[in-house]
C-alpha cells in the first residue's frame, strides 16, 4: 500500500529494537476478550483508477447534474467561485497543517484567519469575529448559549420561525438537555417576524432573527433591535446568505449584539451541505463570552508583527467543563477560503455582485407574476422569494427538471400554512435566457 | 547602492514579507469577472440599503501572491514530519481531494428530494456501514462536524437514554487521561464531571471506578487508548461496573488509529464512540478544520441517533426523518459532507487488511521512538505503548531547559514539535505520535535531532532558549496577545 512506507526488513529491524517478535506482539497489553476475531469486512482495496471509476459511477447516480440550473437557495447557494480560490486553498501548506498551536510554524494560517476575522467583522458590522464555527446551525445554537451565559438569571430564548428550519432543529437539540426553554416567534402576513409577543416579557435572555429570512424576506432589523433591547435581551441576528450584506444594511448597523450565520456563499461549494462555514461575530464588550478560537496580533522577540491564537482561557482545553463551549477544531480552511473570496471581490465587487443577485431575482419575480403566479409576500426580498401557483405545480416542476432546471423547493414540509408554495432563488449564475425558459414552461 | 529597496517583499530573500490584505490594493481593482447584468437593474427600498463593507479592492494577481506567500510561512504534513500526539497527523492522500471535488458531488444541493441525489446518499449509507464494521458497533450517524460535536452527540444520547428510562442523572465520570473536550461536552448536557484518577501504571483502576460509580452517574467517558498512549486494560471490567449501576460507556475514539482491525469496540463494553475522520481516516486538518466526528452506537441506542438517517430500501436510498426518539439534528444538513467523501475514498483505497497494517505500523513507530529516546528523556510510564508515547522534561530541569525549549528548537531542525504540556497528568509532557506514514529514516532523523538538542541543552542552552531562529518570526509573545487583545485590523 503506497501510504505505508515500511519494507519487511525495516519492520523486522524495528521489531528487534523494541524487543518484539511480530507486529501482533505489539498489542500484548490488549486483553484477548477485547479483540476482534475476524478481519474488518470491507471491499477489496482499490487502486486510484478503480476508485476514480467507482466515484464516477456514483456521480452518475445523481439525477441532478452539475449542468442543472438549480433555482434553489434555502441556505445553500450556487455562486460562481473564482478558480484561484480552489487553487490557493488546496496549497498543502494550508490544507495539511494542524490548528496553529505553534505560531512560528503557522504564520500563514494565523495571518489568513486574522484577515478573515477582520473582513467578517466589517461585513457584519461587528467589532470581533471568531475563527469560525462548524456551520450556520451550530453558530446559532452557540449564539443563544452565549446569550444565556451573559444574562445569567434568564432561562428563556426566543427564535423567529423565519429562521432556517434546520437551524431551529439544531438549537432544540443543543438545548434539550439543559434547563433552558425556547419560544418560537410566528411569521406575520408580510413574511416578517411578528414581534408583538415580546411586549411586556421580561424573562428572555436572547432573541434571534434571520435576515433575509428562510422565506427570502428582508426583516426590519432596526425595528426589531429596538423592541429586543427594550426588554433587556441580547439581540442575535442570523443569516444564511452573507452576500446580501453587500447591498442591505448589515446587522451591526441595525443594533445587533451577536451576528451568526452560514458563510457557504463566500466561495464554498454546496457539496451536499458541507463543509460549510459558521460565521460568528459580536460587540467588543462581549468578547470574553464568545465561544471558539480567536487569532490576535502580537510581536515576536525582535518586535516584528505576528499572530497567535489568543484568549484561550475561555476554551475547553484549559477551562474544561467551565469553557464557553466545547468547540475545538472548527472550519479552518473554509474560513481561509471565505477570506480569499472577500478579498477577491473587494468592496466594489461585493456591491456589484449583490446588486446583480437582487436584480436577477426581481426579474424572475416579475415574470412569474406576469405568468399568473402569486408572490406570497410583497415585502422586499434579496435573491429568494416564495411563490404560490393557482394550479398543481408538480407536473411543471417535473417537466422543468427534464429541461435542466430545478424550479425551487416546496416548503410545505416545514411550513404547513404555505403548503404547495415554492421557494425560488436566482443568483448571478442564472441568465435571462434561463429565466425566460422557466417562464415559458410555467405559462403553458 | 543609490537605490536601496525598502520593505519590498523580496528584501528578505525568499522568506517574503507580506502586508495585511487591507494594506494592499487600490480602490476600483477587481479580482473577479462579474457577469454583466442582462436583466433590468432593480431598485431596493433605500431605507434597507447599507453602505456595503469596507473591503480592500485587489486584482487576481494581488490575491494569488498574497496567499501564496502566506502559505510559505506554514508547515504542513506535506512539508515534513508532524508528530503531534493525539492528533494523528498522517499523510493526506491526494486522490481523496479529487473525489471530494467530483463535479456532481460538489454541486449537489442538500435540500432536494432523495430521488435526485441517490449517489450522495449511497456514499453516506456505505460509509455508515464501513464505520460500523471497523468499530464492531451496530449503527452510525455521520452528522457531527468534529470530534467535540461527536462527544456532544454522545452525551445527548446518554441524556435521552436515561430520560427514556424515567431518570435524569447528574454526574459523569471522566478519567484524568481523557481529552479536554470531554468535560466541556458533558457540561453542555448539564452533567457534572467527576474526575477519575488513573492508577500508578497509567490506566483506570477497577476499585476507583467502583467507588465513584453510583445511580446518580450517567456513565463514563473513556479515551482508549488513553492520552498516555496506553490501552485501558481494565476497560471491560470498568464497563461492567458502569452498566451494573445503569450507566453507559462513552468511548472517545480519537485514538482509533492505534487499534483498527485489532480491537472490537463493542466487546470492550463501549456503547457510544466517536471517530475523528481527520485523524484516523486521513482527511486533511486544514489548519483547524473542517473535520468530521461520526458517532457509532450499539443497537439499543440506535433510535436516539440524529435525524435524518440514511436507510436503504431495496435498491434505493432515502433519508429517514421519522424517529420520535431521536435527539434531533446536530448539523444544518448532512454533516461535513466533503470530509465524509475523503474518508470514504481512503477506506476504499485501503481495504480491511491495510487499515490493520496502518495501526500496526503506527504502534511500531511509536514504540521504536519510545525505546530509542528512553535512555535520554524521562519516560513516566515505561510499558508497551500504542500509537503515541509520552515523555517529560524532568531530567532537563536542572539545566533550566523546558519542554517548550525542546519543542521550539525542533522547529529549527525542520520538524513540527510534538504536543506539549498535555496530558496534564504528566508535568512538562512531550507527547509524540509519529503515525504509520512516516518512514524509518525520517523517524531516525527525528530521534537524532532530539538527541542533538539534548546535547545542545548541556553545551549551549541559549540555542534552545532563543529557538526558533530559522523561521520568519522568532518566538511570539503570547502573553501580550492575551493581555491586550487585538483581534481585528
Amino acid at each position: 500500500m503506497r501510504y505505508l512506507p515500511h519494507t519487511e526488513e525495516e519492520i523486522s529491524e524495528m521489531l528487534t529494537a523494541v524487543g518484539k517478535e511480530t507486529l501482533d506482539d505489539l498489542f500484548c497489553t490488549i486483553p484477548p476478550d477485547c479483540r476482534r476475531d475476524d478481519e474488518i469486512a470491507l471491499p477489496q482495496a482499490m487502486t486510484e483508477w478503480q476508485l476514480d471509476a467507482h466515484m464516477t459511477e456514483i456521480g452518475n447516480m445523481l439525477e441532478v447534474t452539475p449542468q442543472h440550473k438549480v433555482l434553489v437557495g434555502a441556505g445553500s447557494y450556487h455562486h460562481y467561485i473564482p478558480e484561484m480560490i480552489r487553487a490557493l486553498a488546496s496549497r498543502s501548506e494550508f490544507l495539511t497543517a494542524y490548528t496553529p498551536y505553534q505560531p512560528e510554524m503557522a504564520q500563514g494560517t494565523l495571518q489568513g484567519i486574522y484577515e478573515y476575522q477582520t473582513l467578517t467583522a466589517r461585513l457584519l458590522g461587528m467589532d470581533v469575529a471568531n475563527a469560525s464555527i462548524y456551520d450556520g446551525a451550530a453558530s446559532l445554537a452557540e449564539a443563544l448559549l452565549m446569550g444565556l451565559r451573559i444574562k445569567k438569571k434568564k432561562k428563556k430564548v426566543a427564535v423567529s420561525k423565519g429562521i432556517h428550519p434546520h437551524h431551529r432543529q439544531v438549537v432544540r437539540t443543543y438545548l434539550q438537555a439543559t434547563e433552558f426553554e425556547i419560544v418560537e416567534l410566528p411569521i406575520g402576513d408580510d413574511g416578517r417576524t411578528d414581534l408583538s409577543l415580546l411586549e411586556g416579557v421580561d424573562d428572555l435572555a436572547a432573541v434571534a432573527i434571520q435576515s433575509p429570512n428562510f422565506l427570502g424576506v428582508i426583516e426590519d432589523l432596526s425595528g426589531a433591535g429596538e423592541k429586543i433591547h427594550a426588554i433587556d435581551a441580547i439581540y442575535i441576528a442570523s443569516f444564511t446568505e452573507a452576500l446580501a450584506f453587500g447591498l442591505i444594511k448589515n446587522p451591526g448597523e441595525c443594533g445587533a449584539d451577536i451576528v451568526c450565520g452560514e458563510g457557504q456563499s463566500m466561495g464554498l461549494n454546496r457539496s451536499f451541505g458541507g463543509p460549510g462555514l459558521g460565521m460568528f461575530a459580536c460587540r467588543e464588550k462581549l468578547t470574553r463570552n464568545m465561544p471558539g478560537r480567536l487569532v490576535g496580533e502580537t510581536v515576536d522577540r525582535d518586535g516584528k508583527r505576528g499572530f497567535v491564537l489568543t484568549l484561550a482561557t475561555r476554551e475547553q482545553h484549559i477551562r474544561r467543563e467551565k469553557a464557553t463551549s466545547n468547540i475545538c477544531s472548527n472550519q479552518g480552511v473554509c474560513a481561509m477560503m471565505a477570506g480569499m473570496f472577500m478579498a477577491t471581490l473587494g468592496g466594489t465587487g461585493l456591491r456589484e455582485l449583490a446588486r446583480l443577485n437582487h436584480s436577477k431575482a426581481e426579474y424572475l419575480k416579475a415574470e412569474l407574476k406576469k405568468a399568473g403566479a402569486e408572490i406570497v409576500f410583497d415585502s422586499p426580498t434579496f435573491n429568494e422569494f416564495l411563490v404560490r401557483f393557482s394550479f398543481d405545480f408538480e407536473p411543471v416542476y417535473e417537466k422543468l427538471f427534464e429541461r435542466g432546471f430545478v424550479a425551487g423547493i416546496n416548503v410545505g414540509k416545514y411550513y404547513p400554512q404555505y403548503k404547495g408554495c415554492y421557494l425560488f432563488c436566482a443568483t448571478e449564475t442564472v441568465t435571462r435566457e434561463d429565466i425566460d425558459a422557466v417562464i415559458q414552461e410555467v405559462s403553458r | 547602492m543609490k537605490h536601496e529597496p525598502v520593505n519590498g517583499p523580496g528584501t528578505t530573500g525568499l522568506i517574503f514579507k507580506e502586508p495585511l490584505l487591507w494594506e494592499k490594493g487600490k480602490k476600483g481593482r477587481k479580482g473577479m469577472s462579474i457577469p454583466a447584468c442582462d436583466v433590468p437593474a432593480a431598485e431596493l427600498d433605500s431605507a434597507l440599503v447599507g453602505a456595503g463593507p469596507d473591503f480592500p479592492d485587489l486584482s487576481e494577481v494581488d490575491v494569488v501572491r498574497h496567499y501564496t506567500r502566506l502559505s510559505q510561512w506554514n508547515f504542513g504534513v506535506d512539508s515534513g514530519m508532524y508528530p503531534l500526539g493525539s492528533c494523528t497527523m498522517k499523510y493526506n492522500p491526494k486522490i481523496n481531494e479529487k473525489q471530494a471535488a467530483n463535479p456532481a458531488i460538489a454541486a449537489a444541493h442538500p435540500m432536494l428530494d432523495d430521488r435526485y441525489v441517490q449517489g450522495t446518499l449511497k456514499i453516506m449509507y456505505d460509509l455508515q456501514q464501513y464505520l460500523v464494521n471497523i468499530t464492531g458497533l451496530d449503527a452510525a450517524s455521520l452528522q457531527p462536524s468534529a470530534g467535540a460535536q461527536g462527544e456532544l452527540t454522545g452525551m445527548l444520547i446518554f441524556d435521552a437514554y436515561h430520560k427514556s428510562r424515567g431518570s435524569k442523572r447528574t454526574k459523569i465520570l471522566i478519567p484524568d487521561t481523557a481529552h479536554g473536550t470531554n468535560p466541556a461536552s458533558a457540561a453542555l448536557c448539564g452533567y457534572k464531571p467527576v474526575p477519575v484518577k488513573s492508577s500508578a501504571d497509567g490506566v483506570l483502576d477497577i476499585d476507583t471506578v467502583k467507588e465513584l460509580m453510583d445511580e446518580e452517574t450517567a456513565g463514563i467517558m473513556v479515551t482508549n487508548p488513553n492520552t498516555l498512549g496506553l490501552f485501558e486494560t481494565n476497560i471491560r471490567e470498568v464497563a461492567e461496573i458502569v452498566h451494573a449501576k445503569g450507566g453507559l460507556v462513552y468511548g472517545d475514539g480519537a485514538n482509533m488509529n492505534a487499534v483498527m482491525g485489532v480491537v472490537d469496540v463493542k466487546k470492550c463494553g463501549v456503547d457510544v464512540i466517536h471517530l475523528n475522520l481527520h485523524k484516523t481516516f486521513s482527511t486533511p486538518h486544514g489548519g483547524g478544520g473542517p473535520g468530521a466526528g461520526p458517532v457509532c452506537v450499539v443497537e439499543e441506542l440506535k433510535k436516539f441517533l440524529p435525524i435524518p438517517h440514511v436507510v436503504k430500501d431495496g435498491n434505493s436510498y432515502r433519508l429517514d426523518w421519522d424517529n420520535p426518539d431521536s435527539i434531533g439534528r446536530v448539523h444544518g444538513y448532512h454533516g461535513n459532507y466533503g470530509v465524509l467523501v475523503r474518508a470514504y475514498s481512503y477506506i476504499l483505497s485501503m481495504g480491511g487488511e491495510n487499515l490493520k497494517k496502518a495501526s500496526q505500523l503506527a504502534v511500531l513507530n511509536a514504540n521504536y521512538i519510545k525505546e530509542k529516546l528512553k535512555p535520554y528523556l524521562h519516560l513516566p510510564y515505561d510499558k508497551p505503548c500504542m500509537h503515541e508515547c509520552v515523555f517529560s522534561d524532568s531530567r532537563q530541569q536542572e539545566l533550566k531547559i523546558t519542554t517548550l525549549d525542546i519543542a521550539k528548537r525542533l522547529i529549527d531542525y525542520g520538524f513540527h514539535p510534538p504536543t506539549v504540556y498535555f496530558p496534564l497528568v504528566v508535568p512538562g509532557a512531550i507527547m509524540i505520535e509519529p503515525t504509520e506514514t512516516e518512514c524509518k529514516e525520517d523517524i531516525d532523523q527525528f530521534i537524532e535531532s532530539i538527541l542533538h538538542i539534548l546535547e545542545e541543552a548541556k553545551t549551549n542552552p541559549d540555542l534552545l532558549h532563543e529557538a526558533p531562529t530559522r523561521t520568519k518570526l522568532k518566538r511570539l509573545d503570547e502573553t501580550l496577545a492575551a493581555r491586550k487583545p487585538c483581534l481585528c485590523g
